[in-house]
């Protein structure tokens, strides 16, 4: 029974790495950009709910979408100021720049609204259910809710609409898309939006489990979630799902032994080593060849 | 040219005047001295809460000592410098403070690895130095035999709990959820796991987490299946709040025992219902009835506009404390004073204060339980 406990456990949280790892591997797939400021970005959207909740005393529904719209701006402005100049410089520029803006967002939060740890409204009154002998909380069930919605969503938007298709020819050849009309660059802000949403969402709904935020909230859950991109196969959707929820139910299930508990995020980043030494391309991710 | 040339010589006379200041005022001190005291800690920075706490605690011992005519009649002056609990700051302040400003003892640091930086020193230029809030064990040993503390130690708040738990509580099992990350929560785990052993009972989950963990489901439905009677949690509020909350939606039903760390207002924001009837030790409470107590909460209101906590607190006893072992030692002579420091006994805010061989407060402990969004008194514990 403790069995199935954990991995309802792990599953919530890994909900929320794969809401996360998602914007990290369409940006990827698209312009080959690790985007290390995506964990900010679910930063940002803890906070934007945090005001919103607090000084306009809003309910769930309307903080969680006004916390994505929010996101989507900073995630759209961020790429045209940030990364759109630097398009064809080195990949390593680019990847510099998005850890430069990674400084700059935590930081800069950090000045805004203090290093103290806020705590989140309970937006939601807490309850919990049991089934068979198993403790679920609305607050678990409600994430895992808007997670699969979300992910429905995604899903839809990328392969039944013509921005969707717009985003896998940009992905699957830029310089080809481009010729064929596709405007990349509209194309590629709306793939940060996307995951920028994401991102977003998945800050509300971490605020709201685990209560407290802080300007540094981002680091550790944007690294797993960059892991769970990774061992999905970065440029793959349905890998950062599976990647997700498995890197969150081998982080619980490590933390429920005294023996690996202390270990649990070494455990967590030895996985990235170990794929990126048996499978680089990860587990859905396609062998691609550098082209000359 | 010409300005530059007024410019230097304004500076040269500001500089030979405020040296003829100082000269003057080491020739008055022959009639009444002023006492200058240090005092080290983190003003700005992502702590800086707990070094503006003590100094507020300290100015206003300050303020009092003056009021009452100073020490032996010599007025006490303060000097405040931030180290932003920054191991290698602490050292610049520590020097600032002894070489150019010539204190003659120091009330600091604030925190434990910026107070072991700095420790060492003390000894080594005879400046007795007083931490009221440094809780690391090592601190008193790394410093030598200048360095005081005016706290006692995490392991003191360890096996208090222990025994309060084993003997007041009469409990037979209990779990420990503690953050690896951290020396402060490792130290209380190890310590309570030791005595509440010895006291009979049962530890029988002894799990951890890391410094930023923020899902604690896993530990807590394994510590659920081992149905303890209680948990004890040693961390900061912030963590705590997150933990119990978690807890509480799980159905863990063990009695929650907790630390100083606990001590803040936004503890039950976070944890909301879910830290009731919980206890934890600190260093003194509020609203006790005691004189020493209900005069410093009055005083401090009355300055401040708020609570002390339990930092204030302790900066004040610590103030307090030096400037009677100074006037004890009717000089202001190191070596005499730390003589005097070793051998003081002060009736403080957070409990009669006496050191130990080792400079660590002998002190008792005071249990608090959380009721509502207040703390109540549960018992004062004392010293083995």
């Amino acid at each position: 029974m403790e069995l199935v406990q954990q991995l309802i456990n792990g599953l919530s949280l890994g909900s929320i790495y794969a809401l996360i790892a998602l914007g990290y591997t369409m940006v990827y797939g698209i312009i080959k950009l690790i985007n290390f400021a995506h964990g900010d970005i679910y930063m940002i959207g803890a906070f934007t709910g945090f005001y919103f909740a607090t000084t306009a005393d809003m309910s769930f529904i309307p903080t969680l979408i006004l916390a994505m719209i929010v996101s989507v701006i900073f995630g759209v402005v961020i790429e045209k100021i940030a990364y759109k100049p630097l398009r064809n410089s080195p990949r390593i520029t680019l990847l510099i720049t998005a850890i430069g803006v990674s400084l700059l967002l935590e930081n800069g939060m950090r000045y805004l609204v203090g290093p103290d740890p806020k705590s989140f409204p309970s937006l939601i009154d807490e309850s919990s259910h049991t089934f068979f002998g198993l403790q679920i909380s609305n607050i678990q069930l409600l994430t895992l809710g808007v997670s699969i919605f979300l992910m429905i969503a995604l899903e839809f938007i990328v392969f039944k609409t013509k921005t969707g298709k717009a985003m896998r020819a940009a992905s699957h050849d830029t310089e080809a898309a481009s010729l064929m009309g596709i405007n990349v660059d509209n194309t590629i802000s709306f793939t940060f939006a996307l995951g920028s949403a994401l991102a977003g969402a998945a800050g509300v709904l971490v605020a709201l489990a685990w209560t407290t935020i802080d300007p540094y909230m981002g680091i550790m859950p944007g690294l797993k979630a960059f892991v769970a991109a990774v061992l999905g196969g970065i440029g793959s959707i349905p890998g950062a799902l599976i990647g997700g929820i498995l890197i969150g139910i081998t982080e619980t299930f490590s933390k429920s032994f005294e023996m690996t508990s202390r270990l649990s995020d070494a455990i967590t980043f030895s996985i990235l080593i170990i794929i990126l030494l048996v499978k680089p391309a990860g587990l859905l991710g396609k062998v691609t060849r550098e082209k000359v | 040219m010409k300005r530059k040339l007024f410019v230097g010589a304004l500076a040269f006379s500001l500089v030979a005047s405020s040296l003829v200041g100082c000269g003057k005022k080491e020739e008055e001190g022959a009639e009444s001295k002023e006492i200058k005291i240090g005092m080290f800690g983190p003003l700005s920075g992502p702590v800086s809460t707990y070094g503006q706490s003590v100094k507020e605690g300290i100015e206003l011992a300050e303020k009092e000592v003056n009021a009452a005519g100073g020490i032996d009649g010599n007025k006490v002056k303060l000097v405040f410098e931030d180290d932003q609990a920054n191991p290698n700051q602490a050292i610049n302040a520590f020097n600032k403070l002894v070489d150019k400003e010539k204190v003659v003892a120091i009330i600091g640091g604030v925190t434990s690895g910026a107070t072991s930086a700095a420790a060492p020193k003390a000894t080594q230029k005879n400046i007795p130095m007083l931490t009221p809030t440094a809780t690391e064990p090592s601190v008193t040993e790394v410093g030598g035999d200048f360095m005081f503390r005016a706290c006692y130690l995490d392991s003191f708040q360890g096996k208090t709990m222990a025994r309060y738990a084993a003997n007041e509580l009469g409990k037979k099992t209990a779990a420990v959820l503690y953050n690896v990350g951290d020396d402060y929560s490792k130290g209380i785990a190890q310590s309570f796991k030791e005595k509440f052993e010895s006291e009979g009972g049962k530890v029988v989950e002894y799990m951890s987490y890391n410094k930023d963990d923020k899902d604690f489901n896993a530990q807590l439905t394994k510590i659920k299946g081992a149905n303890p009677d209680v948990l004890l949690l040693p961390d900061y509020y912030n963590v705590v709040g997150v933990i119990a909350k978690q807890a509480k939606t799980l159905g863990l039903n063990a009695q929650l025992l907790g630390v100083d760390g606990w001590d803040s207002s936004e503890l039950t924001k976070i944890a909301g219902d879910a830290l009731e009837g919980a206890v934890f030790v600190n260093h003194y409470y509020q609203g006790d009835e005691a004189k020493e107590v209900s005069d410093f909460v009055a005083a401090y209101e009355k300055a401040y506009g708020k609570k002390p906590d339990a930092l204030a607190a302790l900066g004040y006893d610590a103030a307090k404390t030096m400037f009677k072992a100074i006037d004890d030692a009717d000089t202001t002579d190191g070596k005499k004073v730390r003589e005097a420091l070793a051998k003081v006994e002060y009736p403080g805010v957070t409990g009669k204060l006496s050191f130990d061989e080792n400079r660590n407060a002998v002190k008792s402990a005071t249990i608090l339980k959380v009721v509502g969004d207040k703390y109540e008194l549960d018992t004062k514990v004392d010293p083995e």
